[in-house]
């Protein structure tokens, strides 16, 4: 056993249906604290991965240990101690905010007289107080989330999986959230996160993995991975194909990816390509420091995903 | 099929825990619910009882408000336990993604199985005794023995959860329980004995009718209702018994075929 616990740790973990692999032999080591991030575009293997860290999903092959217990066999114990944030909100529609909190504390076994307290708590940390006797169809998206996230935390879990916790959300909401996992990463917990928001994974994420096609395709911290992967200057141009052939000529110091009608050019020397797109004119541009979506975006290739 | 789906339902105390989740719903929800399972059988039992009451006078020696009283008992527990057993599980399955939820706590596939049976046999119960309660107000009861049916509502329901929760586990959507319910439960209400003596009928549909659980459910429920114990128990408590075995045994293999991929 390492000295420091792995909060997961796998071994060439394996997920096939039928033909389709879906997670080909990833390794895994989350260490305690802090938030992992599993970065990849739809369908690359993240939500599979999450389920056969839930005990959700059987494994194909390899190995798993959760909380440094032996999966899928300690599938109980790893869920009495984790908090799961589900893709699709499903809290019960038919009870009100607080009742959702009690009967699922009811599921952990916590018996709902002692839970009273922790259930105002949770309510204020994800600021639904006012809220806790509202029916559930009388919420919006962004607050059956933040109850969503306020259900996860109701067995006080050292490991907490969100499946892309703020997609279709509004920026307020997000933002709310975003401090709310910063929070919740500060009192120790280790936070798990799948997500295709460069931005979020950017803002929250410690460490994180790109995978694809279910292999992991890169790894490292956000702010090292942008720095080491992809040029430091990014100018996003639109424009007549022709200008952009006169512009390439023109300076050879430059890597161009193109999606649809916006051309990226990536370059450690920003400078010389300003003039050189002065020069060629009937190009519009903008220049932006590269981020970790540029990364993804090198790594994982342009073409469309569904 | 693998061997773990197909392995022996392993149930544990938290499957209550499911139980306990749609009672708790059940009674949020009691006006339309009861509404929903106790309209039509009443309305069957005015229209029909008092209606064609008039005309048929006794059957099998008891008044047909009796007669009718004590099948239509059975059928709605029969019904009730069908309905939640496919589209109550279904919703909670897909739409509401409950089991999704319940699924990311210590509960496991085999204890919401075993906690929607529990609960089928509860909402039978919850639905065919205000019929029973009814029929005991319009004098279609004789005796105390009806008391007695009560318990046998709850095994109705288990034998009709299983297979509708078998059909939920294969349902695409909500359309394909016409399938089940036109094929099985109408002709079961319809040929079952709710209505008149299944010895009426020729003989191969008897055999058919004996086959499936609801005339055998009518054969021990009807003498309660009429104020007498069933002349012969054991046969229909068997037949009973082995739909809510094989029912249960079968909703846990096709539901863990669904939720464990």
């Amino acid at each position: 056993m390492p000295s420091k616990a792995q909060v997961v740790e796998a071994h060439g973990l394996t997920k096939r249906f039928g033909d389709r692999t879906a997670v080909d032999g990833i390794d895994l080591s989350i260490a305690q604290g802090g938030c992992f991030g599993l970065l990849g575009p739809n369908g690359a293997g993240k939500t599979t991965t999450l389920r056969m860290i839930m005990g959700q999903s059987p494994i194909t092959a390899g190995t798993l240990r959760v909380l440094g217990l032996d999966m899928p066999d300690a599938v109980r114990e790893v869920r009495r101690r984790t908090g799961v944030v589900p893709q699709m909100d499903n809290a019960d529609p038919d009870f009100t905010v607080a009742e959702n909190l009690k009967m699922y504390a009811r599921y952990f076994d916590l018996s709902p007289r002692s839970i009273g307290a922790r259930i105002d708590e949770l309510l204020e940390f994800v600021e639904l107080t006012d809220r806790a006797d509202s029916p559930l169809r009388e919420l919006s998206g962004g607050m059956k989330r933040r109850l969503s996230i306020a259900r996860s935390l109701i067995n006080d879990p050292e490991l907490i999986v969100l499946d892309e916790p703020t997609t279709g959300l509004d920026p307020q909401v997000r933002r709310m959230i975003w401090n709310r996992l910063r929070q919740l990463k500060t009192s120790g917990k280790t936070l798990l996160l799948t997500t295709h928001y460069m931005d979020e994974a950017e803002r929250l994420c410690d460490q994180l993995v790109v995978i694809d096609h279910g292999r992991i395709i890169g790894h490292g911290q956000p702010k090292e991975m942008i720095e080491t992967q992809v040029e430091p200057h990014v100018l996003e141009i639109q424009g007549e194909r022709t200008a952009i052939d006169r512009l390439l000529e023109s300076c050879p110091d430059i890597r161009l990816e193109t999606v649809g009608e916006l051309h990226y050019c990536y370059t450690h020397n920003l400078a010389p390509v300003l003039s050189c797109l002065e020069s060629a004119g009937q190009l519009t541009y903008m220049h932006r420091p590269a981020n970790l979506e540029d990364v993804f975006l090198r790594m994982t290739g342009h073409e469309l995903r569904d | 099929m693998t061997a773990a789906q197909l392995s022996l339902p392993r149930p544990r105390a938290s499957a209550f825990k499911v139980w306990f989740r749609n009672l708790m719903v059940w009674r949020k929800l009691i006006a339309p619910s009861l509404f929903f399972t106790f309209g039509e059988p009443f309305v069957y039992l005015l229209g029909l009882g008092f209606g064609l009451g008039r005309f048929v006078g006794e059957v099998n020696g008891m008044p047909y408000l009796t007669f009718l009283a004590s099948g239509l008992v059975a059928s709605t527990a029969m019904n009730t336990a069908s309905f939640e057993g496919m589209y109550s599980v279904f919703t909670r399955m897909v739409h509401q993604q409950t089991y999704d939820a319940l699924l990311a706590t210590p509960l496991q596939v085999d204890d919401i199985v075993a906690g929607e049976m529990l609960w089928c046999g509860t909402k039978a119960v919850l639905a065919a005794t205000p019929i029973l309660i009814v029929s005991v107000l319009l004098g279609a009861v004789d005796d105390w023995t009806a008391v007695l049916a009560i318990p046998l509502f709850y095994l109705i329901g288990l034998c009709f959860a299983g297979p509708a929760v078998v059909v939920a586990a294969f349902a695409p959507s909500y359309d394909f329980f016409n399938y089940y319910v036109a094929l099985l439960v109408t002709p079961m209400f319809i040929f079952s004995g709710v209505f008149y003596p299944i010895e009426t009928l020729p003989e191969f549909a008897q055999t058919i009718v004996q086959i499936l659980p609801l005339s055998h459910a009518i054969a021990l429920v009807r003498p309660l209702v009429a104020g007498e114990f069933p002349p012969v128990v054991g046969i229909h408590l068997a037949v009973l018994v082995a739909y809510a075995v094989v029912g249960y045994l079968a909703a846990t293999v096709f539901i863990r075929r669904r939720l464990i991929t």
